[in-house]
């Protein structure tokens, strides 16, 4: 409870006695450079792979002849946009994003570069900090879009080349059945990992006490309780929108 | 100046520091001394308000700084200008970037007139021509002097220094020292340096309090340490075997 409410405390000196609005820009978009641009090389390979494996793995476990061939990627579809690529992307960008904002305050702090930050009467939370959570919840999202898409393809190409859906069949899966709501839940899922990875790593690495050792232990704690933050708000969201 | 007045704090109930008073007169170089962890850090860490004190108040010229008035705090630290015992360079950020930050976020001066004072302060540390360098590639010395570039960028009417000379060879230190005392009588800023060098001492020792377990032992100038007859601040003088020679008793 005690973390809870140092937590709570910590979000909130984000919005009080903030710098100039102008201040944040420059600092927003080098952020969305970090958390966005510099995730799509993981995000690709991962999605791609995610995609092709779904695909390959649902056509194994379809064997019946009464169901047809497109029910293997309307399931990949379904699996994709509803978990995969929100969730699992979200347990991959807290290992790389949420790792490395851990680590760089952590190192700020060990370095006394917060306290300077502190010292010249400028809130260092806000300043460091919401920058990293706004470009998060701008970046991570486009991800999850990204994510998808690319799962969807390395679907396509994963079971045509090894034969098990037809092109036809595997474009025909992806369209039959859909429902719009699950890409608006995919990105409601965004929006609030996007927060939860940035806003518990930062958290963190803020409050890192000691030296070298320290900032590895928080960047191993942030990858760890972003995780666990995650797959609670799975759970809840999904009871709470599909339930 | 600077006036701290009672000032207590403790750690899980261990008193650190107990009832310090003492007055850091404007256009002094102030040194607080003694040995590693007799608070003198904690010290520092209240009067510029990276941790609030337990009891007692500090005040910059009659405001109180630690009644909680979170406005009147942020004026005073906007005042204020710290050199940081490794430096506290930002690291994503290359020396002018460095120098430069406290003129961004404060001040409303046109890139040109940055530029200038940036230079300006460059040059009175004695740095040219490094200002696009990153701090990684900075020597510890060069590191200490943009970190003081950096707090005398806004003309601050406070200067503190925590440790400026730890880790630096002694022709470099005396170099910190006599910059620190020329930018205090320059600018007439109220200084105080957190040291355990004796050479800082007798370098530019205007006032200095004597810290031993947490509590303020003695006060007074480099030349009054010497006559001391106080056994704790003696044994930390006089530790070495250059400062018996250089002044025996």
């Amino acid at each position: 409870m005690r973390s809870l409410g140092k937590f709570l405390i910590f979000i909130a000196r984000l919005v009080i006695r903030r710098e100039k609005f102008v201040t944040y820009i420059q600092l927003t978009i080098d952020e969305c450079i970090k958390v966005g641009y510099n995730s799509l090389f993981i995000v690709t390979i991962v999605s791609v792979f995610m995609g092709a494996v779904t695909t390959i793995q649902t056509a194994y476990n379809l064997v019946s002849p009464f169901i047809p061939d497109y029910v293997i990627s309307l399931v990949a579809r379904d699996m994709v946009v509803l978990e995969l690529a929100p969730t699992v992307m979200a347990i991959v960008y807290a290992g790389k994003v949420g790792s490395n904002i851990a680590g760089e305050l952590g190192t700020m702090r060990i370095t006394e570069q917060i306290d300077a930050l502190e010292v010249m009467g400028i809130n260092s939370t806000s300043y460091l900090v919401l920058p990293k959570i706004i470009a998060s919840l701008i970046m991570y999202p486009m991800l999850v879009v990204l994510s998808a898409f690319l799962a969807l393809y390395g679907g396509f190409v994963a079971g045509t080349i090894t034969g098990v859906i037809s092109a036809a069949d595997y474009t025909f899966g992806i369209r039959a059945d859909f429902i719009e709501f699950n890409v608006f839940f995919a990105l409601i899922k965004a929006f609030v990992y996007g927060f939860l990875v940035a806003a518990i790593s930062a958290y963190k690495g803020f409050y890192t006490v000691g030296g070298a050792l320290e900032v590895g232990r928080s960047s191993t704690a942030a990858v760890t309780s972003s995780c666990i933050a995650i797959l609670l708000a799975d759970y809840f969201l999904a009871q709470l929108l599909l339930g | 100046m600077i006036e701290v007045k009672n000032v207590s704090k403790s750690f899980d109930g261990k008193p650190v520091i107990e009832h310090i008073n003492g007055v850091f007169e404007r256009g002094n170089s102030n040194l607080i001394i003694g040995a590693s962890g007799t608070g003198k850090s904690v010290l520092l860490k209240n009067m510029v308000g990276l941790m609030p004190p337990d009891e007692g108040e500090v005040l910059y010229d009659g405001r109180c700084f630690t009644d909680g008035n979170k406005e009147l705090q942020t004026e005073v630290r906007r005042e204020i200008g710290m050199l940081f015992q490794g430096g506290a360079l930002f690291d994503s950020k290359n020396v002018e970037e460095n120098v430069g930050f406290p003129l961004n976020i404060l001040t409303k001066m046109k890139p040109d007139e940055k530029l200038d004072r940036i230079n300006f302060c460059l040059e009175r540390v004695g740095l040219e021509n490094v200002n696009k360098k990153m701090p990684s590639e900075l020597s510890g010395g060069m590191k200490k002097r943009v970190g003081i570039a950096r707090a005398i960028v806004n003309n601050p009417n406070y200067l503190y220094c925590d440790e400026p000379n730890s880790g630096l060879d002694p022709q470099t230190s005396i170099r910190i020292d006599n910059l620190i005392k020329e930018i205090t009588d320059e600018y007439n800023i109220t200084t105080i340096v957190v040291t355990h060098d004796m050479n800082s001492v007798m370098e530019i020792g205007d006032y200095v309090m004597f810290m031993f377990q947490g509590k303020k032992l003695w006060e007074g100038n480099k030349e009054e340490i010497l006559k001391s007859d106080v056994k704790e601040l003696n044994d930390f003088v006089f530790a070495t075997r250059l400062m018996k020679n250089i002044y025996p008793r």
